[in-house]
């Protein structure tokens, strides 16, 4: 196999920005934030979708950027924790997980917080969870359980669970 | 990971064409195709990417049911307004699978295809009858609490990990493929295989089939429908037991019953035995009972896993009862 046809050229909108990058087809969209944007911001826990620490948005939707190839992100948009706020002017929810003192050690904060924005917009579509009592209903009510549940993807290894959980809910009012 | 060359047709006929040829490989979510080409356990040389052919959509079929496009998102399938009401059952397994991250990612075709959590399959240091043909099933005296207690084989006792497939069968559901040779549609319960003496072969399907969609078809009873399942922590971990089921009672007799059983065979379990010993019968919490023991005297348990005999037989009960209530 020559090494021409195993990489592509890619074209990705990250936090709005283009970017246009030759990519080996293995490198996920997580390596390719890191490796070759140098945005860091985005974690590497388990690498195998179990932790979500690399979680971004794709499009909006929050996903595990370790187990989506990056030529399969070509022309979409990625939302990255660079790209949700700055230093200077926090999203709400790097707000709100300041203000709750949400994280011990921080390593999985990133993602938490990717994943908290994007299940807000989940529960104001009227997405259902597992714990919703009557998966029919359209409106979703986000109490300390639903939270818990939306948010079992993400781990914390400091078990920071309460504040976050916390956190969340103040976002969220 | 072994280098691959990527493709992304626009037209499945292309597609199929492409992994027809061979060290291929569909290429959807990716959720679990990705992990297990990082473990080694997958190594195509060729990705054919299918999220160009269109295939994302759900619709009203003429007859009341649904048709499902194998490109659906998990979540938007979930979502959807129509499952949740005509097919909770559905909207539950679905949603009791894997993590909001994965479901938006994951899709309905690779749902039915994704492989076995049998920690021996997944590990490419350790011999696996499904992984490696010949080579030996370490999990029968080894790490098997988990594993299988229907319908497995001397070779191999790996699980279906599939939620949604589980719901699926309850529901008679109908898969469509694309093969070489053309398409055709494959009822869910001829659709998986049990593993014999061949666990590598998992499905009824050509080595290049292509999943395009699947029919849930009208079930009015489905309404009351639920999807239960059991595992070692609250949330995102594969079952240890679950269950589908649908019922109608009707002048407190059971009228119909749809049961299927998820986390203990090698493919979702449709409970026929259950299902015909609880017709007819009155629909009290010891006939529910007896109609999952019926099922489950076919159960052959290893050292650890007997415990699932009753973790499913009283679920069963605590379902049933809930859904006729």
């Amino acid at each position: 196999m020559s090494e021409a046809n195993t990489s592509s050229t890619v074209v990705l909108y990250v936090n709005g920005t283009r970017h246009r990058l030759s990519l080996d087809h293995r490198t996920t969209v997580l390596d390719a934030l890191r490796e070759h944007l140098d945005l860091t911001g985005t974690k590497k826990g388990c690498d195998h979708g179990q932790c979500g620490a690399c979680t971004v948005l794709l499009d909006g939707r929050r996903v595990n950027g370790c187990l989506v190839l990056a030529i399969t992100t070509d022309g979409k948009q990625i939302t990255t924790i660079e790209g949700l706020g700055t230093s200077g002017d926090l999203h709400p929810m790097q707000r709100a997980f300041v203000a709750q003192d949400a994280l011990q050690c921080g390593y999985c904060t990133p993602g938490q917080i990717c994943s908290a924005v994007a299940m807000l917009e989940e529960a104001q579509r009227g997405w259902p969870s597992a714990v919703t009592a009557d998966v029919a209903d359209e409106t979703i009510g986000l109490d300390f359980t639903e939270i818990r549940e939306r948010m079992s993807g993400n781990l914390c290894r400091c078990g920071a669970y309460a504040n976050i959980v916390t956190a969340i809910t103040e976002a969220a009012r | 990971m072994r280098e691959f060359t990527y493709a992304r047709p626009e037209h499945a006929e292309e597609a199929v064409r492409l992994v027809a040829a061979g060290d291929a490989a569909y290429l959807a979510g990716g959720t679990n195709l990705v992990d297990l080409m990082k473990l080694g356990v997958a190594r195509p040389g060729l990705l054919v990417d299918i999220t160009a052919l269109g295939l994302d959509f759900i619709a009203e079929a003429p007859d009341g049911g649904l048709r499902i496009g194998a490109g659906t998102h998990n979540s938007d399938l979930a979502a959807s307004p129509l499952v949740r009401r005509r097919y909770p059952v559905l909207a539950q397994a679905i949603l009791a699978g894997a993590s909001g991250q994965l479901r938006n990612q994951a899709t309905v075709g690779g749902n039915l295809l994704q492989r076995t959590r049998c920690s021996y399959f997944q590990d490419v240091s350790k011999p696996c009858n499904k992984r490696n043909p010949g080579s030996g099933c370490p999990a029968r005296t080894g790490e098997h609490h988990n594993l299988a207690i229907l319908g497995a084989s001397e070779r191999c006792i790996a699980t279906h990990p599939s939620d949604m497939a589980v719901a699926l069968s309850a529901l008679d559901a109908v898969v469509h493929v694309r093969e070489p040779g053309g398409q055709r549609e494959i009822p869910l319960a001829d659709f998986y295989l049990l593993p014999g003496d061949r666990p590598d072969r998992e499905t009824a399907l050509h080595p290049a089939a292509l999943i395009t969609a699947v029919d849930v078809p009208p079930l009015p009873f489905a309404r009351r429908s639920a999807y239960r399942k059991i595992r070692e922590r609250a949330s995102y971990a594969f079952a240890i037991g679950s269950l589908a089921a649908a019922i109608e009672v009707a002048d407190g007799v059971v009228a119909d019953f749809r049961l299927s059983f998820g986390g203990l065979a090698p493919v979702p379990w449709r409970a026929r035995l259950a299902e015909e010993a609880l017709r007819g019968q009155p629909a009290s919490p010891e006939a529910f009972r007896d109609a999952a023991a019926r099922e489950l005297a076919a159960a052959r348990p290893l050292r650890d896993n007997a415990y699932k005999i009753d973790l499913i037989t009283a679920a069963t009960e605590q379902m049933l009862c809930a859904l006729s209530g």
